[in-house]
């Protein structure tokens, strides 16, 4: 019995540990060997509350599995698997640790049953996701994860700061429905906004999962962003300003992807834009939208954790990732590049892959919701995703113009976590029953009606068209060696250039007065120097006579004036 | 690092065969609308053809927007590095 009641996160830490006491093969054995036995024992573990206790005064539910967290809990599992079995070939434990710690604390976050411990795991997530960051070793990365740290645990604080103030209001910590509901409800809506890369808190995404190393961005896409879409879905499901915010998530990071030349930046946006329609789904919060959002989160995190497998290939064999530098790679990477394929199709919801069968979810719901210009937002952003994630990614990398780079397929460990994602996204577009039998709400909804499959091909096949008409024209911009400005922008340039300038002239006006007071006190010294210096009017070597022969002086005068009045 | 092996793209014939399977598809679904009886919820999707011209529209302006957006959004390759990586490294020093 004392089985059922081990929560998922724990062989996760325990295989940390070991990862940590072991090495070379051993230590893959391990690590491949903890996703399957945890997922395995996840699979036969029945909704219930496993865990409760009493802390001080309040209830705390550390375990609780019910079908939205379990949902969420077997796609960390195969993300897991996929994204250790793509790093086997890295000698780093720094990575090897903080991989297994991240995703056993993005496991425990989604079984929390109260506020207090999500907070706890909350924390892990960042804490232990930013060493993938940092094992990059370059000066870029460890600027850019100190941002990611500071960004992360910030959400953290205002997590924790609105728990207490939820607690205060409702005596309760139970993780449910929140709502946006006074100071507490706004604030932790902040933090899982934070977390989730809302419109305007999104830079830390675009900025550090770029840096990160090549095996350490695939761990990284999995977990913090899909962890704030179940909080979100808990927490907020059916919030209408969901709707908007997820509507704007989906549509204005395109075109950012479409200029931006580090091509696992272009992914990062193209993150954002996916993460919308989960959030859109949450707003809508009918039961048809919240399993739209849902599966759309289990089927993002395997086509873009394809996606960004076969981008962290290429970085890997060739040691670059500029659009602006690769093209051509089609030729000595074909497996990669059929792989990568695979993905993008995902991505841009093609029939018969897995993109497909989630996102009309969330479709069908805003048309069925009345939300009639949300719903052409996210037609323009589906159009948008295999604009620039389904053609402008594989294009510049594995196509275009030939940049003379020839290299080889990578590792086979990498090839292999790749065939099983890609695998996954065909299997679900297929048959999407093995996705829909897990969601959270009984559901009768059918993606491969006539009408769907219809007006997505067209959708999809004129966006290409589109793509080949800018190319032929000389219309589409090139790649080019640049960055764009965006939010971060602020963070990092206006406010330290302020700060530098508020403290130059700290110091400028800190300079004057010092200057000013010093100019002074030369002053007094030379004043002093000429009155009580040696010789002067009131020096102390002056003999006392001087002194007696004035006071005689005074005190004659004052006789002789006597004597005349 | 290049090689003489000629690939399939080397050949401008294939990528013109790939464009005219592209055109082809392209019609095939269009005149499909005429065949399959399409059911609508939203007011502009009986209008003929309107997901081929949404996707095409949409995508040449996606595309010329964002083109327009380098025009105040780029920055060399090394705008925050050449203030950041070096304030690491203590060379810029606010007095200085």
């Amino acid at each position: 019995m004392w089985m059922t009641e081990l929560p998922p996160f724990v062989p996760f830490y325990v295989g940390a540990l070991l990862a940590l006491l072991t090495r070379g093969r051993v230590r893959g054995l391990v690590m491949v060997a903890i996703p399957i036995l945890g997922a395995a024992h996840l699979w036969m573990t029945p909704e219930a509350v496993y865990w409760q206790l009493q802390f001080f005064d309040y209830e705390l539910m550390p375990y609780r599995v019910d079908k939205l967290s379990l949902m969420f809990g077997y796609v960390f599992h195969i993300a897991a698997f996929i994204s250790i079995v793509y790093a086997l070939h890295v000698r780093d434990t720094v990575q090897q640790v903080a991989g297994m710690l991240y995703a056993g604390s993005a496991l425990g976050a989604v079984f929390a049953g109260d506020l207090l411990t999500l907070f706890v795991f909350w924390e892990m997530l960042a804490t232990s996701s930013v060493f993938l960051i940092w094992a990059r070793r370059t000066d870029r990365s460890y600027l850019s994860g100190l941002r990611y740290l500071i960004i992360q645990v910030l959400s953290g604080v205002i997590l924790l700061v609105g728990s207490l103030m939820y607690l205060e209001e409702t005596n309760s910590l139970v993780f449910g429905d929140i709502g946006l509901q006074g100071v507490h409800g706004w604030l932790i809506f902040l933090a899982f906004g934070i977390k989730c890369a809302f419109p305007a808190l999104h830079n830390w995404l675009t900025d550090a999962y770029p840096e990160a190393t090549p095996t350490g961005t695939v761990f990284l896409s999995a977990f913090t962003t899909k962890v704030a879409v179940y909080a979100l879905a808990r927490g907020y499901a059916g919030t209408e300003l969901l709707v908007y915010i997820g509507a704007v998530m989906t549509c204005f990071p395109i075109f950012f992807a479409v200029i931006a030349n580090d091509l696992r930046r272009v992914l990062a946006y193209s993150m954002i834009n996916q993460l919308g329609f989960m959030v859109c789904g949450i707003g809508i919060g009918t039961a048809l939208a919240i399993n739209g959002a849902v599966s759309h989160a289990f089927n993002d995190i395997i086509f873009k954790g394809l996606l960004v497998m076969s981008m962290g290939s290429v970085l890997h064999m060739t040691g670059k990732i500029k659009g602006s530098e690769l093209g051509g790679l089609y030729k000595t990477m074909p497996k990669t590049t059929l792989l990568c394929l695979v993905g993008a199709a995902s991505i841009s919801a093609f029939p018969l892959f897995s993109g497909f069968v989630s996102k009309s979810m969330v479709m069908a719901a805003a048309l069925e919701n009345d939300y009639h210009w949300i719903w052409l937002m996210l037609l323009f952003a589906s159009a948008g995703v295999f604009h620039h994630a389904g053609i402008k990614i594989p294009f510049f990398a594995f196509f275009a113009r030939d940049s003379g780079i020839r290299t080889s397929d990578p590792p086979l460990n990498m090839l292999l976590a790749m065939a099983i994602a890609a695998i996954l996204c065909m299997t679900i577009g297929i048959y999407p029953q093995v996705l829909y039998q897990l969601l959270p709400d009984q559901t009768d909804y059918n993606p491969y009606d006539a009408t769907h499959v219809l007006t997505q091909t067209q959708l999809l096949f004129f966006s290409a068209l589109a793509f080949v008409f800018l190319n032929l024209r000389g219309l589409y911009p090139p790649e080019l060696k640049s960055v764009n400005l965006d939010v971060e922008w602020f963070y990092r340039r206006l406010i330290p250039q302020l700060a530098g300038a508020f403290f130059a002239a700290i110091w400028r006006v800190d300079s004057l007065l010092r200057a000013a007071f010093l100019g002074r006190l030369a002053w007094l010294s030379s004043f002093l120097t000429k009155h009580h210096g040696p010789g002067q009017l009131i020096s102390a070597d002056r003999p006392t006579a001087g002194m007696v022969a004035w006071v005689m002086v005074l005190l004659a005068s004052y006789l002789i004036l006597s004597f005349i009045a | 690092m290049s090689d003489d092996k000629k690939y399939i793209f080397d050949n401008p014939k294939n990528i013109k065969r790939v464009l005219y399977l592209l055109y082809a598809s392209c019609a095939l679904l269009f005149g499909l609308e005429f065949v399959i009886h399409r059911h609508t919820v939203h007011s502009l999707e009986p209008v003929l053809g309107f997901y081929a011209i949404y996707g095409f529209v949409g995508c040449v302006t996606l595309v010329l927007i964002a083109k327009w957006m380098r025009t105040f959004l780029m920055r060399s390759e090394d705008y925050y590095d050449r203030y950041e990586l070096k304030e690491k490294e203590g060379d810029i020093h606010v007095d200085d």
